[in-house]
C-alpha cells in the first residue's frame, strides 16, 4: 500500500499552488476562446474542436514526457530530432513493407524512441553531463543521423499504406485514433506520477536532490527513467506524425523541442524541478493550440501570428512564475 | 598566469598564419565538375531535375554531382556554395532559395573563374552568368489563374495562394504575375483572399492550408505554385472531407498529385519537365564552362536532345535561356508520367 | 523560509568555500582545457590538410571566416551571461528583428547608417527588457529568453513580412564582405578580434569580470557582499542585445539584404561554442580565449567537412559528439582513476545489455536504410 504523503506545510502549498495556476490557466483559455468566439463564431464548431485537439495530441504526449524531465531540473532538447530519425526510419520500413502491421509499427517506434532516451539517459545520469549540454549535443546528432540515414530523400504521402495513415486519423471510435491516444498516454502518466512510488521519487528529486538520495531514492536511476521514458515518448510523436502529415522529410519537427518547454511552462511546470501537473502541462499544450488556432481565424494576418503567439507565451510564463513566487513567499 | 595566456595567444597565432601562408589549392585536371545545387534536398521535383542533370552528364562526358541544404534556407545554402568554391568546382547550377542573399556568394564564384548559373529559381541578376527559366514567368502565372477559373466555374469565387518560402524568387514572381492576371475583365469574378507560406515543408503547407479553409468558409480554390505545398494543400483538402466544395491546383509532379486527380480534390495542375531543366542546366554549363558561349544575348548553342537555344535578355531576368511551356496534367494524361 | 536546515544551506556553504578557494584550481581547470582545445585545432588542421588539397588555402579561409563572425559576435556577451549562471535563448531572434528592423527603416527611405544605429539601440533596448524581466523580476533566464525567443522573431516577420530589404551601399555592405586592404582578413573578422580582445580583458582583468564569477558561483553571496547583482545582470543582457543587434548589421551586410528570417536558429550554435569553450553551463567557471579557440575548432572543422562534401546536417554529428565528449571523457577519466573504484556486478551487466541493445539499434539502422535506398 502506497501512503499518501504527510502533508507538510509546504506540500500543501505547493498543490495550493498548482491547482491555483491550473484555475488560472483554465480561466485565461475561456476569456481566450469566448473573445475569438465573439469575432470568429467559425471558432465554436465541433469540426473546429476536433481540429484543435488534433493539433495538440503530439504535443500533448511530447510535452507531459518534457514535463517529467522538467520535474527533476533537468532538459531534454533532443525531443525533436528524436521525433524526426524515428519518423523517417519508421517511415521507410512501412515504404518497403506495406504489409507490416501498424501496431507493431508503433511498437518498433517506441523501441527506437526508447533507446535514443536510454542513451541520453545515460550520458547524464552516469556520465554526469549537464542536462542542457547532453540533449544540445543530442539534438544535432540525431538530428544529423535523420539525413545520414535517408541521404536526404523524403518519405512522401503516396509511398504510404493507407492503414499507417488511419492510424493518427481514422475515428473507429468517434474521436481520431491519434486524440485517443494522446488521451491514454496522458492518463497512464496521470497515475503514474500521482499514484506510483516511482512517480513520486521523480518530485522528490526534482525538489530537493539530496534528501531525495538521503531518504534512499535512487537518483540516477529516476534520472535516467525520465529521459528513457522522454525518448519513449518522441518514437510514438515520430510515428504519429509519420501517419498524420502522410510524410517523412529531414527536417521534420525542426524546432519543436521549444514548443514542448514551452507548453510545460505555460502549464506550470517549473524550470528549477520539483513542481508540476499533467492537468496543467495539458491546460499548456491546449493554450498554445488555442492560439495557433484562433489567430487565422480572427483574421490576423500570418506576419503577426508568431509576434502574438511569442507575445502570449511571454505573458503566460511571466504571469506563471510571478504567482508561484509570490505563493511561495519569496 | 599572464605568461600562460599570452604563449597561448602565441601559439594559436603561429599555428594559423602557418596555416595561411599555406599553399593554395590547385584546380584538378581531368573531367569537369560541376554542381546542381537544389532549393533544398529530398524534393522529387528537384530530384527529377538531378536525374536529367545525370543524363547530361552522361552525354558530356563530365560529373555532376547532387548537393543541397536540407532546409530551403539561404543561409545554409551559402555556406554549401562558399564550400563548392573552395573545392575550386567547374560550374554551378543553383536553384536559389533567396534572389538577392546569393548574389554576394554568385559574385565570388563567377570572381573565382567558376561560372554560375541559375535554374529554377533565379538569382539576383549580378549575381549568375544567366538564368535557365522554365517557361515564361507569364505563362506560369497566367495558367494558373486559368485553371482557377476553370475549377469555380463561370461564377468565380474566392481563391488563395499558397506558396514556398516567402523569400522564393521564382514563386514571388509568379505571384506577382497572376495578381496582375487577376486584374483582366475575364477573371473578374475571381477573388483573391490571402496569401500564405508553406516554406516548401510539408507540416507547415498543411497546417497553412487547414488554416485556410478556416480563414474563409467559402473558399473555392487553393493555388499552390509549389510542388510542395500543392500535395499538402490537396491532402488536407481530402482528410477534411472538402472535396468537391474546395479545389487545389498549381504546380504539382504527377506522382505525387495522382491520387488526387483522381479523387478530384485537385482535377488538374500544371508542371514542366524538370529532368529536362535539369538537363539544359548542364549542357549550358559545360558550353560555358569550355568557352563556347559567353552567356551573353543573342548566342546559341546546342543542348543535346533539346536542340538548339538562343539566350535571350529581358527586364525581369536578365540574361536568360527558355525551356519551353508549362504542361497542363489531369485525369486524361496522369497515368502516362512516372515522376 | 522554513526552521529545518534546509540542504540549500549546505550547498551554499559548500559554494562559498569553492568561491574563496585558491584561484589556482579554476585556472590549473581551464588551462588544460584549453589546450586540448588547442590540440584538437591542430588535429583538425593535420587531418584536413591531408585529406584535402584546399583547405590551406588562404582565399579559402578568408572566405570561410566570415560564415562565422555573427556567431562569434553573439557569444562574446553569451560568455558573460553563462558565467553568471544564466542563458539567453533569444540572441538570434533579437538579431532577425534588428536587421529587420534596419531593412525596413532603410526602404522606407532612411539613410542606412541611421536605420543601423537605430538598429542597435533597438538591440540594447530588446536585452534590457531580458535582463529588467531576469533581475528585476527575477524570472527565470530559460523562460523569459524562451519567450522573447519567439516574440523577437514575430517582430522581425511583422516588419518586413514578405519582403526583403535590399540594395545595400556597398560602404555597408563592407562591413559584412569586405577585406582590411591589402589583407585577406575579412573586415568582420577583425571586427570580431578586437571585441573579443575587449570582452576577455572585462573579463578577466576587471571588478566587473570578477563579480560575474562570484555571481555564477554563489548568488546569495554575493548579494550578501555587496555586489550589484540585479544592475550587473541587466548590464551583461542589455550588451547580449547589443552585440545581437551588431551582428545583425554584419549578416544583413554579408548578404547584401535582409529577410525576416535572418539568422534563424544560431543561438543553439552560440550556446555550443560557448560550452565547448569551457564556459561552465552552470556558471562560475570559463575563460574567453577558451571560447575564442572553440569558435576556430569549430569552424575549421565545418570548413574542413564541407571540403569533404559532408552534408550541413551531418556535420552536426560531429560537432554535437565533440560537446557531449568534451564533458563526458573527462568525467569518465575521473570516476575510473584516483580511487580505482571497482565496479558492480549490476553495473557490468546493465552495460553489456545496453552494448547489446545500441549494437541491434545499429543494425536495425544500418540494415533498414540499405534496402530501401538500393531500391
Amino acid at each position: 500500500m502506497s501512503a499518501q504523503p504527510t502533508p507538510t506545510s509546504r506540500s500543501y502549498r505547493i498543490k495550493a499552488i498548482a491547482r491555483f495556476r491550473e484555475a488560472g490557466i483554465s480561466l485565461f483559455i475561456l476569456i481566450l476562446g469566448v473573445l475569438v468566439a465573439l469575432r470568429a463564431p467559425a471558432f465554436l464548431t465541433l469540426k473546429n474542436f476536433e481540429d484543435i485537439l488534433l493539433n495538440i495530441s503530439i504535443l500533448s504526449i511530447v510535452a507531459l514526457a518534457q514535463a517529467m524531465v522538467l520535474i527533476t531540473h533537468g532538459i531534454d532538447l533532443s525531443v525533436s530530432s528524436m521525433i524526426g530519425l524515428v519518423a523517417m526510419m519508421v517511415a521507410f520500413v512501412m515504404k518497403q513493407a506495406p504489409g507490416f502491421s501498424v501496431v507493431a509499427a508503433v511498437l518498433l517506434g517506441m523501441a527506437l524512441g526508447a533507446v535514443l532516451g536510454a542513451l541520453n539517459g545515460t550520458i547524464i545520469s552516469y556520465g554526469k553531463v549537464p542536462p542542457i549540454i547532453a540533449t544540445l549535443g543530442a539534438l544535432s546528432i540525431y538530428r544529423g543521423m535523420v539525413f545520414f540515414y535517408s541521404g536526404g530523400t523524403w518519405i512522401n504521402s503516396f509511398e504510404l499504406p493507407k492503414s499507417f495513415k488511419l492510424l493518427s486519423k481514422g475515428t473507429p471510435l468517434g474521436l481520431p485514433n491519434m486524440v485517443i491516444i494522446a488521451i491514454l498516454f496522458a492518463a497512464v502518466v496521470y497515475f503514474f506520477l500521482n499514484y506510483t512510488r516511482t512517480g513520486r521519487d521523480i518530485y522528490a528529486v526534482g525538489s530537493n536532490p539530496e534528501a531525495a538520495q538521503m531518504a534512499g531514492i535512487r537518483r540516477q536511476r529516476i534520472v535516467f527513467l525520465v529521459y528513457l521514458l522522454s525518448g519513449i515518448a518522441s518514437g510514438l510523436a515520430g510515428v504519429l506524425w509519420a501517419s498524420r502529415f502522410e510524410s517523412a522529410q529531414t527536417n521534420t519537427a525542426l524546432g519543436f523541442e521549444l514548443q514542448t518547454v514551452a507548453a510545460a511552462v505555460v502549464g506550470g511546470v517549473s524550470t528549477s524541478g520539483g513542481a508540476g501537473t499533467v492537468p496543467g502541462v495539458l491546460l499548456g499544450a491546449l493554450l498554445l493550440g488555442l492560439i495557433e488556432n484562433a489567430l487565422p481565424l480572427v483574421r490576423i494576418s500570418p506576419f503577426w501570428q508568431l509576434a502574438a503567439q511569442g507575445l502570449l507565451i511571454l505573458i503566460a510564463v511571466v504571469t506563471d512564475s510571478l504567482i508561484s513566487r509570490s505563493a511561495k513567499g519569496k | 598566469m599572464k605568461h600562460r595566456m599570452l604563449y597561448l595567444l602565441l601559439a594559436s597565432a603561429m599555428i594559423l598564419s602557418l596555416a595561411l601562408s599555406g599553399c593554395g589549392g590547385k584546380k584538378s585536371a581531368g573531367p569537369l565538375t560541376f554542381v546542381l545545387v537544389p532549393k533544398n534536398l529530398g524534393n522529387p521535383y528537384f530530384d527529377t531535375a538531378n536525374n536529367g542533370a545525370q543524363e547530361a552528364a552522361k552525354e558530356l562526358g563530365v560529373t555532376v554531382t547532387y548537393q543541397g541544404p536540407a532546409a530551403a534556407d539561404a543561409t545554409q545554402q551559402i555556406q554549401l556554395i562558399n564550400s563548392l568554391i573552395a573545392q575550386k568546382v567547374s560550374g554551378l547550377a543553383i536553384s536559389a532559395d533567396d534572389a538577392d542573399a546569393l548574389v554576394p556568394v554568385g559574385k565570388d564564384a563567377i570572381k573565382a573563374g567558376i561560372p554560375v548559373v541559375s535554374f529554377d529559381s533565379a538569382i539576383g541578376k549580378e549575381g549568375r552568368v544567366l538564368h535557365i527559366n522554365q517557361a515564361e514567368l507569364q505563362g506560369i502565372g497566367a495558367i494558373q489563374i486559368k485553371m482557377a477559373l476553370e475549377l469555380t466555374g463561370a461564377d468565380g469565387g474566392k481563391i488563395a495562394i499558397l506558396s514556398a518560402t516567402s523569400t522564393a524568387p521564382n514563386q514571388n514572381a509568379w505571384i506577382a504575375v497572376m495578381k496582375e492576371e487577376l486584374k483582366k475583365p475575364e477573371y473578374a469574378k475571381l477573388e483573391l483572399v490571402d496569401v500564405v507560406y508553406g516554406d516548401d515543408d510539408d507540416t507547415k503547407s498543411y497546417n497553412e492550408a487547414q488554416a485556410l479553409f478556416k480563414k474563409y468558409p467559402d473558399l473555392k480554390v487553393i493555388i499552390a505554385p509549389t510542388t510542395v505545398g500543392i500535395a499538402a494543400s490537396a491532402r488536407a483538402v481530402t482528410d477534411a472531407g472538402l472535396i468537391g466544395k474546395v479545389f487545389v491546383t498549381g504546380l504539382g509532379t504527377p506522382n505525387q498529385m495522382r491520387e488526387y486527380v483522381k479523387n478530384g480534390a485537385s482535377p488538374q495542375f500544371a508542371l514542366w519537365n524538370p529532368g529536362d531543366l535539369g538537363y539544359l542546366s548542364i549542357y549550358v554549363l559545360n558550353a560555358l564552362a569550355t568557352g563556347q558561349i559567353k552567356g551573353v544575348a543573342g548566342e546559341k548553342f546546342t543542348a543535346g536532345r533539346l536542340g538548339e537555344y538562343t539566350i535571350k535578355e529581358d527586364a525581369d531576368l536578365g540574361v536568360n535561356v527558355l525551356l519551353g511551356e508549362p504542361f497542363v496534367y489531369n485525369a486524361a494524361n496522369i497515368d502516362q508520367f512516372n515522376w | 523560509m522554513t526552521l529545518l536546515p534546509s540542504p540549500d544551506i549546505e550547498s551554499s556553504s559548500k559554494s562559498l568555500l569553492n568561491a574563496t578557494a585558491p584561484r589556482r584550481t579554476f585556472l590549473a581547470r581551464f588551462q588544460r582545457w584549453e589546450w586540448m582545445l588547442v590540440g584538437l585545432i591542430i588535429v583538425v588542421v593535420a587531418l584536413n590538410s591531408a585529406l584535402s588539397p584546399y583547405f590551406l588555402d588562404a582565399q579559402n579561409l578568408s572566405r570561410t571566416s566570415s560564415d562565422f563572425m555573427e556567431m562569434g559576435l553573439m557569444m562574446l556577451p553569451m560568455v558573460f551571461i553563462i558565467v553568471t549562471g544564466g542563458i539567453d535563448l533569444s540572441v538570434a531572434s533579437n538579431l532577425g528583428m534588428c536587421a529587420s528592423f534596419m531593412g525596413w527603416l532603410f526602404m522606407a527611405g532612411v539613410n542606412i547608417w541611421v536605420a543601423a544605429l537605430a538598429a542597435l539601440a533597438l538591440g540594447a533596448l530588446a536585452g534590457f527588457l531580458n535582463g529588467t524581466l531576469v533581475a528585476r523580476m527575477k524570472l527565470p533566464p530559460l523562460v523569459v529568453t524562451l519567450g522573447t525567443y519567439a516574440f523577437y522573431r514575430g517582430v522581425a516577420y511583422v516588419l518586413l513580412g514578405d519582403q526583403a530589404a535590399r540594395d545595400y551601399p556597398e560602404a555597408f555592405t563592407y562591413i559584412g564582405q569586405g577585406k582590411l586592404f591589402g589583407t585577406l582578413i575579412p573586415f568582420s573578422v577583425a571586427l570580431f578580434g578586437v571585441l573579443a580582445i575587449l570582452f576577455g580583458l572585462v573579463l578577466h582583468k576587471t571588478t566587473f569580470g570578477r563579480y560575474l564569477f562570484a555571481i555564477g558561483n554563489n548568488e546569495n553571496a554575493s548579494v550578501y557582499s555587496g555586489v550589484p547583482v540585479a544592475r550587473i545582470k541587466v548590464i551583461i543582457f542589455t550588451i547580449s542585445g547589443f552585440m545581437a543587434a551588431l551582428a545583425g548589421l554584419v549578416l544583413a551586410a554579408r548578404f547584401g539584404s535582409t529577410r525576416p528570417d535572418i539568422g534563424n536558429g544560431l543561438e543553439l550554435s552560440v550556446i555550443t561554442a560557448a560550452v565547448l569553450g569551457g564556459v561552465d553551463i552552470n556558471g562560475g567557471a570559463g575563460t574567453m580565449t577558451g571560447a575564442v579557440l572553440s569558435l576556430f575548432l569549430i569552424g575549421l572543422l565545418r570548413f574542413g567537412m564541407g571540403l569533404l562534401n559532408i552534408q550541413g546536417q551531418v556535420q552536426g554529428i560531429v560537432i554535437g559528439l565533440l560537446l557531449i565528449l568534451s564533458i563526458l571523457l573527462p568525467n569518465i577519466a575521473r570516476t575510473f582513476s584516483g580511487k580505482g573504484r571497482k565496479l558492480r556486478r549490476q553495473s557490468v551487466w546493465a552495460m553489456v545489455a545496453f552494448v547489446v541493445v545500441l549494437a541491434a539499434f545499429v543494425a536495425f539502422f544500418f540494415w533498414s536504410r540499405a534496402a530501401v535506398l538500393i531500391q
